[in-house]
């Protein structure tokens, strides 16, 4: 029998803060995570994959109510790959890589997300969020360094001792059925959703720009043969003048997304009598299909100035929003979390300053910006502003039914992908040549590998911590690299060391030194690697550095510089 | 590549009349949308998007601009 994860709900239970000893004299955790959906549930099990442990605490006791955000990005499945819960999102979700634009009832325009073959995760996959937040925390259940708070409601914040001094801290007032309690962490992940509470708390607010608008949204479930496409069609003959988005989902349910103006009238417009007949507009007469969820949404594009306020990191939902066009509010939330984690691990640890936690600012706020960028420029194409705006949308329309030049400017969406992290100071320039996508700050692509005769990976042997990856390409590794490995391997923070083979290279064992075989060369042809070629990786698979020949110091000095690790700026 | 402002259309009279004329039939909706039409094709055509952001600056104070030209007012006006 299959778990219902739509009516779970799980048990609130007093911690030893409420016993009456407990309390004042319990010593700070490392750090405490607000919100049990995506992003919070993401950031504990990232941490505590680090060894950290964590308190996750939420106000509520079950998961999403209703589907809510249903697309999940390959750079998601990627990082819920690393968290240990990829395939099962895989394996239950519907995987998609082509979307369709329909105006009235003629198509326009087709696009791939993933038009090339060699990589282990689609595009997307469409999974209702209840899901993606019952596997994640079923995760997070394995995990003995986890602790989870249910009905535990944050009530008070106040920040402790100076900023980025080793005693400060925040103090968390929770309260819960049994009365409030205080919680004190050495640093506080604000992943308590666009309302957050934190953040009002705090004083703070998200700003940006509300749009004049109304959608419907109408999950049906019903027997279809629709491909497993998205559909967007402008002005359709079965609703008029508005956009129409079509979405296949696990369980035979459908997202449909009508576009209803800003006159619509939320509440009436959510009633069975309203949405039936606007479904069977699309479906036809004699459809058959029930309602699973509906709701009526507005949406912002906003964000907050700064994520970083004292020991206090927004990710996700609190920190910035999004039009739901293009996928990129939970999919920027899990990447937020993943860029969070191991900066946060780093610097508990004491490898790095405390101020490698305001490069997770800036690193998120300029992907923050780039998102919302998209979205309000998908936002403008879908919704004009104004009359001219409109004019000039519905001419790239026309034009686009007959000029392919149009079809770029056709905009219902720009889908989701990983912010290039171009001019972070985590990054060391290139000193060496390269073509391709993998600068500096770019996350790793996949490509498939061997290992040990067997079919794997490449995005499988990197991260979690810091990765180097040698493409030896078909020669033997000569004493200099190997003695640059062995001291690699020494230093004080610990490299994951990955040697690339190609060609008819036998691969010969090496201690602590995991080696793959690149049998169709395109982990070569997209990371532009000769033989000798060297990459750093990030814990978040993000590109760091890379040389055409691995250099103890180069690499030492980058990684430290990776670290904000002082006098390498 | 730089915006050419200098006389650069083969035939002048008969590429304003053509323009003119392309509107014939047309109620203004249609004709506004005759317009944008127009200028997203000659858009793509340009292509070279530093010369298109010029044409914007010009056409926006073109049409922003309620001062005189050169800072005098003309003989004739009241």
């Amino acid at each position: 029998m299959s778990t219902n994860y739509q009516t779970l709900s799980f048990e609130y239970k007093p911690c030893r803060e409420q016993s009456e000893r407990g309390g004042a004299d319990q010593a700070a955790y490392p750090v405490i995570v607000v919100g049990a959906g995506p992003v919070g549930l993401a950031t504990a099990i990232d941490l505590a994959q680090q060894g950290v442990p964590v308190v996750l605490v939420d106000d509520d006791c079950s998961l999403s109510a209703g589907s809510r955000a249903i697309c999940f990005s390959k750079r998601s499945l990627d990082i819920f790959d690393r968290l240990g819960c990829g395939q099962r999102m895989v394996d239950k979700g519907i995987s998609w890589n082509v979307g369709k634009v329909f105006l009235k009832d003629e198509l326009v325009y087709t696009f791939n997300l993933q038009p090339e073959a060699g990589h282990n995760r689609p595009a997307f996959i469409n999974l209702q969020q209840y899901y993606v937040e019952g596997f994640l925390l079923e995760r997070a259940q394995e995990m003995p360094n986890i602790e989870i708070r249910w009905k535990s409601k944050v009530v008070g914040v106040a920040q402790n001792g100076a900023p980025a001094a080793r005693d400060a801290g925040v103090t968390l007032t929770i309260d819960t059925p049994d009365g409030p309690y205080d919680l004190r962490g050495r640093y506080v992940v604000a992943a308590d959703g666009s309302r957050s509470p934190i953040r009002n708390l705090l004083g703070l607010d998200s700003k940006g720009v509300t749009f004049k608008d109304r959608f419907l949204i109408a999950d049906v479930k019903m027997e279809a043969d629709f491909p497993t496409e998205r559909w967007f069609w402008f002005d359709p003959p079965f609703h008029p003048n508005q956009s129409v988005l079509l979405h296949r989902q696990p369980d035979n349910v459908w997202r449909i997304d009508f576009q209803l103006g800003w006159d619509a009238d939320p509440v009436l417009e959510k009633t069975p009598e309203r949405v039936i007949p606007r479904v069977r507009a699309l479906l036809g007469p004699d459809a058959k299909f029930e309602l699973e969820w509906v709701s009526v949404y507005t949406f912002s594009c906003l964000r907050m100035e700064r994520f970083r306020h004292g020991n206090v990191l927004f990710a996700g939902d609190s920190a910035h929003g999004v039009s739901p066009f293009g996928a990129r509010g939970a999919n920027s939330g899990v990447q937020d979390a993943e860029n969070l984690a191991w900066k946060l691990a780093m610097v508990l640890e004491g490898k790095a300053p405390d101020t490698l936690l305001d490069t997770y600012a800036s690193e998120r706020e300029f992907a923050a910006d780039e998102n919302i960028r998209n979205s309000t420029r998908s936002t403008d194409f879908i919704t004009p502003k104004s009359p001219v705006s409109r004019v000039f949308r519905d001419a790239v329309l026309k034009l686009s039914r007959h000029h392919p030049f149009a079809r770029q400017l056709t905009n219902s969406g720009r889908l989701s992908v990983p912010a290039v992290l171009r001019d972070s100071p985590l990054n060391t320039a290139d000193s060496d040549s390269f073509e391709g996508a993998m600068v500096p700050g770019a996350s790793c692509v996949d490509a498939p590998v061997q290992q040990e005769g067997q079919p794997a990976w490449l995005l499988q042997q990197l991260g979690q911590q810091f990765t180097g990856v040698l493409f030896r390409g078909e020669q033997g590794i000569d004493h200099a690299t190997q003695a640059a490995l062995d001291a690699l391997q020494a230093s004080p923070i610990p490299l994951k060391l990955v040697v690339v083979t190609s060609g008819n290279a036998k691969a010969a064992s090496s201690t602590g030194v995991q080696i793959v075989h690149d049998a169709e060369g395109l982990a070569s042809a997209r990371y532009d690697a000769k033989p000798g070629t060297f990459y750093l990786i990030r814990p978040d698979q993000h590109v760091c550095a890379r040389w055409r020949q691995v250099d103890v110091n180069a690499v030492a000095h980058a990684l430290k510089r990776a670290l904000c690790v002082e006098g390498t700026a | 590549m730089a915006l050419n402002t200098q006389p650069n259309l083969e035939r002048p009279d008969d590429f304003y009349e053509a323009l003119i004329d392309m509107h014939r039939d047309l109620d203004d909706v249609q004709s506004q949308s005759a317009n944008a039409q127009l200028i997203l094709l000659l858009a793509n055509h340009i292509g070279d998007h530093a010369t298109l952001l010029e044409a914007m600056r010009y056409a926006h104070e073109g049409a922003a601009d309620t001062s005189p030209r050169g800072g005098e007012a003309h003989p004739l006006a009241a």
